[in-house]
């Protein structure tokens, strides 16, 4: 039997009370065990709406929406649910509940009733993992942006989670902090398995991951491999959205006839393809 | 119009177990009609720097002058002299907080003590300078508009009291691609119309395409000032102090190194472009 998918949407459509128009229009998704997606929109395309769906914050008006395996329109699982698919928010400031950094990370495991004993060795685990040990007994208004977002994670990390849902979890942090926070959530990635999906306006965050899906106007509009999404510049300007930088200065090149290869996506990219045909050696 | 810093220091918690310099022996003149970038990592100092620009710190030691007054002088119109400072807080969409978007650009002006006729007239302005059209926005509610339309209001209530200069706080964190080359577009518009424009940032990236010049902090001290060509040309003294330069200029620089015969301290993807395909038309001769 194939593994059973992390998450998994079904057609799934989702209209706001008093909306006359749908926020999602029948979309389908699979996220699989241990990939790392990177979805993508302009703001109000329906993103933030879908990445509630997927933890069941909002239920589907049609179509379903399965946690791994189970439906989040079933209220019993809706605790097991979230426990599994753990989800970190844009704004630092608005996730952190208790006054010392260990209470908040303890706050998911409290309302799961599990041992003081456990639950200590999962908070130091947690905090361990996401390099915040030292800021253990802190109170979280004196740590940074990329700091608190840490904790937050560190929060989803001690429930033993199969899958991190990441809303612009950068979107409010310095270039430091972002960095450190999408580092601590591709290292969990790579090395635990945990699967993610990471909602972002950052178009060189995106071209890191396995898989991009675009969405726009409620519907995925585009999906594949990040170098075979950025490749088509101008599909995604037309979607209001970027190409990483050398994406773009390769596609003006290749209007001036230089043969680069369309879909370069690094610095380090670019610099191989340009030498190959302008070094002075070759 | 100049904002003239000088020798400006500034301590929080002065005597106290907290306290903390914050900015340091900052001297920085803001000519008239420029595009200053002021780029540093998070803390360090950037914000405390623009609350000094407009009065609303004030500062330890040392002294802010517009057009050559001390802002804290005695006897100093301090009023009249805020007003030419426009200062553009982050996330200003957070601050909307009248029923009608018109109401809240007019908000500003009706402080002023100006006129019925006048504030009309500075509303109408403004969202026409921030590419709001104001048949279909003006008697909506800010709430229900998009993130980078609120941020709009939010700026062009600032514009309405027309500011000689304005100073914005990271205007595009947050904002989707599209949204934040609409308010980039604006501002070198505003630019050049010529409103001196002061702009904190992250992005080298936005840097780059828009500032004539570029003030570096670190740890509360201006470490370095110059057109970006020169900043951004001085990749250890960025990196020290925790900034990125942009990625046209990391390119240019990688190139270099590989032997490819660009000139040093290309910032730009136009240049680049220029360049390369110039390159590549000396080699390749049709």
């Amino acid at each position: 039997m194939a593994e059973q998918a992390s998450i998994l949407a079904e057609h799934v459509s989702f209209t706001y009370e008093e909306s006359e128009t749908q926020t999602l229009k029948d979309v389908s998704l699979e996220i699989k065990p241990g990939e790392f997606v990177a979805i993508l929109g302009h703001n109000g395309s329906g993103k933030s709406t879908l990445a509630k769906l997927l933890n069941a914050l909002y239920l589907p008006t049609e179509g379903r929406v399965l946690v791994c395996g189970m439906d989040t329109a079933e209220d019993e699982r809706i605790w097991d649910i979230r426990r599994r698919a753990g989800m970190i928010f844009q704004n630092p400031d608005n996730q952190l509940v208790a006054t010392v950094v260990r209470e908040d990370v303890a706050f998911g495991l409290e309302n799961l009733g599990v041992p003081h004993g456990e639950m200590v060795e999962r908070i130091d685990r947690a905090l361990e993992t996401v390099r915040m040990t030292a800021y253990a007994d802190s109170a979280p208004h004196m740590l940074s942006g990329g700091q608190k977002q840490r904790v937050a994670i560190a929060g989803i990390l001690a429930m033993a989670p199969s899958c991190i849902l990441a809303d612009e979890a950068t979107a409010m942090l310095d270039p430091a902090g972002r960095e450190e926070v999408l580092q601590t959530v591709r290292k969990l990635n790579r090395e635990q398995g945990i699967s993610v999906v990471w909602i972002t306006h950052f178009m060189e965050e995106a071209a890191k991951a396995d898989r991009v899906i675009v969405i726009s106007d409620g519907e995925i509009a585009l999906q594949g491999a990040p170098r075979e999404v950025f490749k088509q510049v101008e599909r995604m300007r037309e979607l209001h959205l970027d190409v990483p930088h050398m994406t773009a200065l390769a596609a003006e090149l290749r209007k001036e006839g230089i043969p680069l290869r369309e879909d370069l996506l690094t610095v380090e990219e670019m610099t191989e393809e340009v030498c190959a045909l302008l070094c002075p050696s070759n | 119009m100049s904002i003239e810093l000088r020798n400006v220091t500034h301590v929080y918690a002065e005597g106290s177990a907290f306290r903390s310099v914050a900015l340091e022996d900052i001297s920085l003149t803001i000519e008239d009609g420029e595009f200053l970038a002021l780029v540093g990592h998070t803390g360090c100092g950037k914000s405390t720097l623009v609350q000094h620009l407009n009065g609303l710190l004030k500062p330890s030691s040392g002294q802010v002058l517009v057009d050559g007054q001390d802002l804290h002088g005695e006897h100093v119109n301090r009023r009249l002299l805020r007003m030419k400072v426009g200062l553009v807080f982050q996330y200003p969409e957070y601050q909307l907080f009248e029923e009608t978007v018109a109401k809240d650009i007019a908000f500003g002006p009706k402080n002023m003590g100006l006129g019925a006729d006048e504030i009309d007239r500075r509303v109408r302005s403004a969202m026409a300078q921030m590419h709001l059209d104001y048949q279909k926005y003006a008697e909506r509610s800010p709430f229900e508009l998009s993130g980078g339309q609120m941020r709009r209001v939010a700026i062009a209530g600032i514009l309405a009291m027309e500011p000689q200069t304005l100073v914005l706080d990271e205007p595009t964190a947050g904002l989707d691609p599209h949204g934040r080359d609409r308010i980039l577009g604006i501002l070198r518009e505003l630019h050049e119309k010529g409103t001196t424009i002061v702009m904190v940032s992250h992005s080298m990236d936005d840097v780059a395409r828009l500032a004539t010049r570029v003030a570096v902090m670190s740890h509360g001290k201006l470490i370095a000032t110059g057109t970006p060509r020169e900043v951004f040309s001085r990749q250890d003294m960025m990196e020290n102090a925790g900034l990125r330069i942009p990625e046209a200029a990391r390119l240019c620089q990688s190139l270099r190194q590989r032997g490819v015969p660009l000139p040093d301290g290309l910032f730009t993807l136009e240049e680049l472009r220029t360049h390369l395909s110039a390159l590549w038309r000396e080699a390749h001769p049709c």
